[in-house]
């Protein structure tokens, strides 16, 4: 076993060799332009990423056509969201997002407020699932998308997507899910999931950064969207650009093997992932689970190991990378807006600890992982007054504290 | 990010952690910070009567590794200092001596806050323990 051990699979992903193999050609011998139409060059390119348009649309139940490449699902996100409400303007101004949405999303929406858009921001129930009635409700004859992530990158949560769809066509409202972190993971289907637009990206499944598409519905509805950058029309105008040849048929190679391996490898993660949350509830107390565990990714565990602050955590487990939902290893210094939004106070939100597993994780990995952790937060436990005091039974939540 | 060598140090190898008697006379404890904020240090300071010298300090802190290794510094620095003594130490001091980046130098400040919060609880006690009689009159 190497360290130090990934198991932040939530945040990237390596590219997995055999990806890596399918794009190597496309830098050096098969360099040509996909929009070349007149030569073997480009006419070789082209079939390539023909074949990384199949390759997509087969893992997500859709048509080659419907796959739209950009650089990743930031600019998906963006150009979903900013490319309805530019074309159906007309119909409409309303969005309605959810308040745990990848900053890609939420950030576009707040860009569109800002121009006059109407926003809303669906609360969550404590599980991390919307409230499918609440959805209902905030539903207006002005609203013209419904933008909700399909699993969220934090707490592995997948929500009743089809259901959501289902509400949104009855009204119609178009439906745009951000899939980065169920797509290759679960199965998913944009039929039977009544999606219109939905968001991928390569390097969350082991294929390289800067490459991602954008499923674009072509029947029942058709959806269009306004481009958002101009230039020589390609991608049937909606998404200007010379393809990035080698990334995308990484991209679609990635997708591939996630069809193929994905029952064996679902299994895998949500064993290595169901032992390691065992081992550390039966040799810790009071650690908490984020979100549900019902419905959720198989590789994500997110929990909060009451009174030891995350980064202190993280400090001590130096050859695992993890990421933790404390404020102290955020850039706006504030614990995570996902487990907020979940009701999470954020006492414990300073103690949670995200374990992202990945294909290339193995079960000694995750013994070891267990047995770190249990290690560190006793140690730290030992020196947290907060243990102490609970340990001398005094309720916390009552305490006057010289900071507030 | 990436810590100084101190302060992986004191992270690694905390002094002085643990807690005494609160209700002694001669231990001033003091305890700032919240558990929503994400930090929270206890501080304990135990004057010799005799001296008026420190003897003994611990800590325990709930915080990131900047916030342990503050305090651990601190109790390091408050034993053998008298009362006074232990006053003048600076937030600024501890950012020096652990290379503290921006970020970090609000732990700092929690440290300064926790010896100035222990001492007044020891000279608050020590205050009612006096005879009414030595008070100073107002
Ligand atoms: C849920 C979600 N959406 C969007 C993104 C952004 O994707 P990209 O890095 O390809 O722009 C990420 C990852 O960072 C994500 O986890």
């Amino acid at each position: 076993m190497k360290t130090p051990i990934y198991f932040d699979n939530h945040a990237t992903t390596p590219v997995d060799p055999r990806v890596l193999q399918a794009m190597l050609p496309y830098f050096t011998e098969k360099f040509g332009n996909a929009a070349s139409r007149n030569h073997s060059f480009g006419w070789e390119a082209e079939e390539a990423v023909d074949k990384a348009r199949k390759q997509i649309a087969d893992l997500i139940g859709a048509t080659a056509k419907e796959i739209i490449f950009t650089s990743g699902a930031t600019e998906s996100n963006n150009l979903a969201i900013k490319g309805v409400a530019e074309m159906y303007a007309e119909k409409g101004n309303h969005i309605i997002t959810a308040a745990t949405e990848h900053k890609a999303v939420l950030d576009t929406c707040k860009k569109l407020e800002k121009h006059g858009a109407k926003v809303t921001y669906l609360p969550m129930l404590s599980n991390g699932l919307i409230d499918l009635d609440v959805l209902r409700k905030a539903i207006t004859d002005k609203t013209i998308l419904i933008s909700i992530m399909y699993a969220n990158n934090e707490i592995g949560v997948i929500q009743n997507v089809a259901e959501i769809g289902k509400i949104a066509h009855e009204r119609g409202v178009l439906f745009h899910t951000d899939g980065v972190q169920a797509c290759g993971k679960v199965p998913v289907n944009v039929l039977r999931d009544n999606i219109d637009l939905m968001s991928i990206t390569a390097h969350k499944i082991y294929g390289p950064k800067g490459v991602g598409a954008l499923y674009v519905r072509r029947r029942n509805p058709r959806v269009q969207i306004t481009a958002q950058m101009d230039g020589g029309g390609h991608e049937r105008g909606m998404r200007s650009g010379t393809l990035n040849v080698p990334s995308i048929v990484g991209l679609g190679e990635a997708c591939a093997i996630c069809q193929a391996e994905m029952p064996e490898e679902s299994r895998r993660m949500s064993y290595l992932r169901d032992k390691l949350k065992a081992k550390l509830e039966s040799e810790l107390d009071e650690v908490f689970i984020n979100g549900t565990m019902e419905h959720r990714l198989p590789n994500n565990l997110n929990m909060s190991f009451a009174y030891v602050e995350g980064e202190s955590l993280l400090m001590g487990i130096n050859d695992i990378a993890v990421s933790s939902g404390s404020a102290c290893t955020s850039a706006t210094l504030e614990p995570s807006y996902v487990l907020k939004a979940l009701g999470v106070g954020d006492d414990l939100a300073h103690t949670s600890i995200r374990f992202g597993l990945g294909r290339f994780n193995t079960e000694e990995e995750v013994d070891y992982v267990a047995a770190r952790i249990i290690e560190v937060v006793r140690r730290l436990r030992e020196l947290s007054p907060l243990y102490e005091m609970a340990k001398e039974g005094v309720d916390l939540s009552t305490v006057q504290w010289a900071a507030e | 990010m990436a810590y100084s060598d101190k302060v992986l140090d004191h992270y690694s190898h905390p002094r002085n952690v643990g807690s005494m008697d609160k209700n002694d006379p001669n231990v001033g404890t003091g305890m700032v910070g919240a558990p929503e904020c994400g930090d929270v240090m206890k501080l304990q300071v135990k004057v010799d009567e005799a001296t008026g010298i420190i003897a003994d300090a611990k800590f325990k802190t709930f915080g990131c590794g900047s916030a342990i290794a503050s305090s651990s510094l601190a109790t390091e620095w408050l034993k053998g200092k008298t009362v006074d003594e232990a006053l003048a130490i600076k937030n600024t001091d501890i950012v020096n001596e652990l290379s503290l980046p921006p970020v970090k130098i609000h732990c700092s400040v929690l440290a300064e806050d926790a010896i100035k919060a222990a001492i007044g609880d020891y000279k608050k006690k020590q205050g009612a323990h006096k005879p009414a009689g030595e008070t100073v009159a107002s």
